[in-house]
């Protein structure tokens, strides 16, 4: 029986299968590809692998620092050889069975082995979808390309329609003649560019496809010219297509499945969800651990690390964790004579909402946030502030002042910031510190990992939004402990884009808050819906027929992802009671939407133009540009100006988006509440910060990609730094050097790599964004949702 | 919200502008110098310097729209300024003239800074004017948009000759083929169409398509059967080809329209400075 089974030769299981060698445990390590680390070995051929986080030591047998993929996988392989990792390839497993000192695990090949722990580091990626046809297993069909030149006047099929499969596909078509076979009747899951791409190419007659097709078999052709025949099944009967080679570009089977195969819990169904783990990274059951991405560290030095934590673990020796140190500088100052563990422990035990967290990802928790002991009275932030970050208080008290009227004193153990947290809009109250006061500041990403995977977390999160915002919103002088029993009835629901909140005629019975996302309101108008206003986030809606105690007078559409709090009408008469002057505020508010409704309900152009700034994801922005086409004379100066802004690289194209009306809107980013790019980046590069609230991306971007394929606006890059343009007089008088708003493109070099790059709305240069300062008729503009209304009716 | 540079800070530069022709025309009025008002007296010596003042500062218009990073104020306000306090300059000078106009350099100076102001003049009026007629012109497409749609329109027509006849898919093909837009400037300016067609092998020319339209038409009379129903297919997709060219040409020619004035515009200001450095060392030589 063997010590240690290893499954998945990734940065972290060949960390621990090497520390396994080099004390002369009994190991293996299995993996199902025919190299190790097969998702870096997907990475482009010269691709800059970065080491974040830099702070972090590396702790581990083999080697690892920043370089190219190429030399990191050499050191790898050099690595394992050096110190005797037994390590097996093609190793799929297919079931775990048994419990610590006794775990049977059985390969895809019928072979079984014993082991008495296992350590999972199988990432995220997941295997690639096989054929699944007979013949499937033949070396003739692969599941990765890794550079397309590679191959030349050969028969290639490409079986897929996603983006990968046209990729691939389109690259492929240059030397060879190419195939694709697609199960449906068009490319639906593809980006546009690459469905126009492949649409092109088949009409240029370059790739051939085949509709409505399933393969059926594979059969190998022994000394014939072409190596195999893919058998069709089409929808108008068989068909067989002789070829060199078979790429089959089906996805990945996500390994949450397979995990939770052999026994391991995952808290909830959310797809962010990671299994719970304790601190020394064992799952629920005994003897089984799970280090790396699959346990929520997406990023190479920690995945190392834990590989040689774990062994130590199994061990039984004690180590203190690489991340050690960090958390002890992190904790000097405090006024607690205790270690680390000490702290941590002391830390949950004063502070609820972090209660119910395994210590491990706790430990995580405070390896992102920043310990703080602000001296009494300075502001730990402003209202309206764009920052999200979560503040959980340690020692002393805080004051949140809400408004001149209202200031609420929170003490040990309380938090404050959720609200920017969850609707990604600005800060609604400033907070002064107490005396005394220590506070821990969590960032957004790593509270909303969390969130996603602790229950008790979201809840007691939720919980205090609803009272808080109620409170805020509607009841600021009456005390929390007097509404709770109002949010104890309050709901929390979740839209999708376009979905009805409520019809126009239906009985009004609910009060909504926007929490976060956005809507319009509509009516039906003529035979059609006529859009009439927008509504953002942080905003009260269906206070109207609650109020005069009708019918619904409009219909109400999530614009995007809409989380909304509802307050029946028992409640709402309640507050009403409660709270003097509400039933005054709400009025004027309603006096308000009247008149902006009857202003806009006239008008079906600016309705349809409302709709069009939907449509293009505006109700998710908070700052948007958009160009006026009847001034704009098409000089660029707001794309050389960004570029000459932003290290040559301009961050917006002008020409490229729709328009409507007159109004365009360029392909540039809109800075959404809740972006898109920022929930898969492993160094956690992509922040969102400032008055304007702009999301950008740090100089830490590791150039995976991951934010480009996310934004569904496709408005990041991946580029080059360039170098700083020329001068302008030299430009100017002698014609030397280059245009200003054009940079150098810099060397493709050893050092230089390509990172995400995308609209920062200017926040390092004076005087606002350089595409709108730059702007010689005024066509260019920079809105926040607020204002969509306004431009909706000046247009007119 | 956006404004255009004409309303730029609710038309501030404009009310400058004013101040300051009613300020110089009341002080030249007010003025009795002991000759005749000319640039020598104390008020054309004033007036002159704000002149030449003037005109370095419209120049460097040209500096500040290309500093993209440190530029203070927006461009849309320096435009703005530029505009009135421009426009204002014509009387300045005008004024610092004491209408005193003759065959010498001074004149040459006055003559090209009239033909700057004017072209500036015309440039306004063509970035107002254009870029909402281009927009309704093109319904709110690019310009690449319809040039798509033409390449599409050629493959379209392509296809459809395939099965017609020779002379049909001859006269279609050459027309295809020979189809121009753009050209020199005057071509451009004047939307000239030198498309041409070959027609039973004479090249003959087709502006506007027309030719081939006439002859498709002509020829849809004698076909007959199937051949009859898929050329009424091949005039109704040609004429839709014919419309899109029509919206090229007038695009281009409404860009050449909004843009050409700088043709003039910039070298004409170059060659101002140069005489105005000329009138000012002239002046000064000859005290």
């Amino acid at each position: 029986m063997l010590e240690v089974a290893v499954i998945g030769a990734g940065p972290g299981g060949l960390s621990a299968a090497a520390r396994c060698a080099e004390l002369g445990v009994d190991h293996v390590l299995l993996e199902s590809s025919p190299k190790i680390a097969s998702t870096i070995q997907k990475y482009q051929k010269g691709k800059h692998v970065m080491a974040e986080p830099g702070i972090l030591p590396l702790r581990s047998p083999i080697e690892f620092d920043a370089g190219k993929r190429e030399e990191i996988l050499d050191n790898w392989e050099t690595g394992i050889k050096a110190v005797g990792v037994k390590i097996r390839y093609g190793a799929e497993v297919k079931s775990i069975t048994g419990e610590q000192g006794n775990f049977v695990i059985t390969l895809t090949n019928g072979e079984s082995l014993e082991a008495r722990h296992v350590i999972l580091g199988i990432g995220l990626q997941g295997n690639p979808r096989q054929l699944g046809v007979p013949g499937d297993q033949a070396d003739v069909i692969q599941y990765t390309l890794d550079d397309p030149d590679e191959y030349k006047n050969e028969t290639i099929a490409v079986v897929g329609a996603g983006d990968a499969a046209i990729e691939n596909a389109i690259a492929l078509a240059n030397h060879n003649k190419v195939f694709i076979i697609n199960r449906k009747d068009e490319f639906a899951r593809a980006k546009e560019g690459n469905l126009n791409l492949m649409m092109a190419a088949i009409d240029a007659g370059t790739i051939e496809c085949f509709y409505n097709s399933a393969p059926a078999a594979v059969e190998l052709l022994e000394g014939q010219e072409f190596r195999a025949n893919l058998q069709l099944k089409t929808s108008t009967g068989e068909a067989n297509i002789p070829l060199h080679r078979i790429i089959a570009r089906l996805g990945a089977i996500p390994p949450r499945s397979l995990v939770e195969s052999f026994g391991i819990e995952f808290p909830n169904s959310d797809q962010n969800a990671i299994p719970a783990l304790t601190s020394q990274y064992e799952s629920n059951i005994k003897g089984m651990y799970v280090i790396g991405a699959l346990g929520g560290y997406p990023l190479i030095k920690q995945a190392m690390n834990q590989g040689y934590e774990v062994v130590e673990y199994i061990l039984g020796h004690d180590v203190k964790p690489a991340d050690h140190d960090l958390l002890a500088n992190k904790f000097n100052g405090l006024p607690y004579d205790l270690d680390v563990d000490g702290v941590l422990a002391l830390m949950q035990e004063r502070i609820p909402v972090f209660a119910g967290v395994n210590a491990l990802q706790f430990r995580e928790l405070m390896l992102d946030s920043k310990v703080l002991a602000p001296a009494k009275g300075a502001a730990i932030f402003q209202k309206n502030d764009y920052t999200n970050t979560f503040f959980t208080i340690l020692e002393g008290s805080v004051d949140i002042e809400i408004n001149a009227q209202l200031r609420i004193s929170s003490g040990v153990g309380s938090f404050f910031g959720e609200m920017s947290l969850m609707s990604g809009r600005r800060r609604s109250a400033t907070v002064y510190a107490g005396d005394q006061c220590v506070v821990i500041e969590t960032p957004r990403r790593s509270m909303i990992k969390l969130i996603a995977s602790v229950e008790a977390v979201k809840r007691v999160l939720d919980e205090t939004f609803i009272v808080r915002t109620i409170q805020q919103k509607f009841a600021p002088n009456t005390p929390i402990a007097e509404l709770q029993p109002i949010a104890a009835r309050a709901k929390i629901h979740q839209y999708q884009p376009r979905e009805v909140i409520f019809q126009e005629g239906d009985e009004a019975d609910t009060l909504h808050f926007i929490r976060n996302g956005s809507v319009t309101v509509s009516t039906f108008i003529d035979g059609r819906d006529v859009v009439m206003s927008y509504v953002p986030a942080n905003t009260p809606i269906g206070e109207m027929a609650l109020l005069g105690n009708t019918t619904r007078t409009a219909t109400v559409t999530a614009a995007v992802k809409t989380e909304t709090i509802s307050i029946d009408k028992a409640s709402f008469n309640l507050l009403l009671e409660r709270s003097s002057g509400l039933k005054e505020r709400l009025q004027a508010l309603v006096q308000e939407r009247h008149a902006q409704n009857v202003a806009l309900q006239s008008n079906t152009e600016s309705s349809d133009l409302l709709s069009f700034l939907m449509g293009q994801g505006l109700g998710e922005a908070t700052d948007v540009l958009l160009i006026d086409e009847d001034i704009c004379v098409g000089c660029d100066f707001c794309e050389a100006a960004c570029a000459a802004t932003h290290n040559g690289t301009s961050r917006l194209n002008r020409k490229a988006g729709p328009t409507f009306a007159h109004i365009h809107v360029p392909t540039s980013c809109r800075h959404c509440e809740d972006p898109s790019c920022m929930k898969d980046c492993p160094p956690d590069a992509i922040q969102r910060g400032g008055l304007g609230g702009e999301v950008f991306i740090g100089d830490n971007c590791i150039g995976c990609g991951n934010c480009e394929r996310n934004c569904p606006y496709g408005v990041i890059q991946m580029a080059y730094k360039t170098e700083a343009p020329d001068s302008y007089w030299r430009w100017m008088l002698f014609g030397l050097g280059q245009k200003p708003g054009k940079g150098k493109a810099a060397v493709v070099g050893e050092s230089s790599f390509k990172q995400a790059v995308k609209c920062d709305m200017c926040k390092d240069q004076h005087g606002g964004p350089a595409c709108v300062r730059a702007c010689p008729t005024g066509a260019a503009m920079r809105l926040s949702p607020e204002e969509f209304v306004d431009l909706v009716n000046v247009v007119r | 919200m956006h404004t255009s540079f004409l309303s730029h800070a609710g038309g501030r530069y404009f009310w400058l502008a004013l101040v300051l022709i009613i300020a110089c025309c009341t002080a030249y009025l007010l003025d009795e110098p002991h000759q005749a008002p000319n640039g020598g007296t104390w008020l054309g010596y004033t007036l002159g310097t704000m002149g030449a003042l003037l005109i370095l500062w419209l120049l460097y218009l040209g500096r500040r729209k290309r500093n993209f990073i440190q530029g203070w104020g927006t461009v849309r306000g320096w435009v703005s300024a530029h505009v009135y306090l421009g426009g204002s300059l014509l009387v300045v000078a005008t004024l610092h003239s004491g209408f005193q106009f003759g065959i010498n350099i001074h004149t040459l100076a006055y003559v090209l800074m009239c033909l700057v102001i004017f072209s500036g003049g015309y440039g306004v009026w063509a970035y107002v004017t254009y870029p909402a007629a281009r927009n309704e012109l093109k319904r709110s497409q690019t310009l690449d948009d319809i040039f798509m749609q033409l390449e599409d329109a050629d493959g379209q027509l392509k296809r459809e000759i395939g099965s017609l006849a020779a002379d049909i898919r001859g006269v279609v093909t050459s027309a295809i083929e020979r189809t121009e837009v753009g050209g020199s400037l005057w071509a451009q300016l004047a939307a000239v169409d030198h498309s041409k067609v070959i027609i039973d092998g004479v090249v003959h020319a087709n502006p506007d398509q027309v030719k081939v339209v006439s002859w498709l038409v002509q020829r849809l009379t004698i076909a007959e059967g199937a051949e009859s129903k898929k050329l009424a297919g091949v005039v109704r997709d040609y004429g839709a080809r014919q419309k899109l060219l029509r919206v090229i040409r007038a695009d281009i020619r409404f860009n050449g329209l909004q843009e050409v004035w700088l043709y003039l515009h910039v070298p004409l200001s170059f060659g101002l400075l140069a005489a105005l450095i000329a009138h000012i060392v002239s002046v000064f030589i000859y005290w």
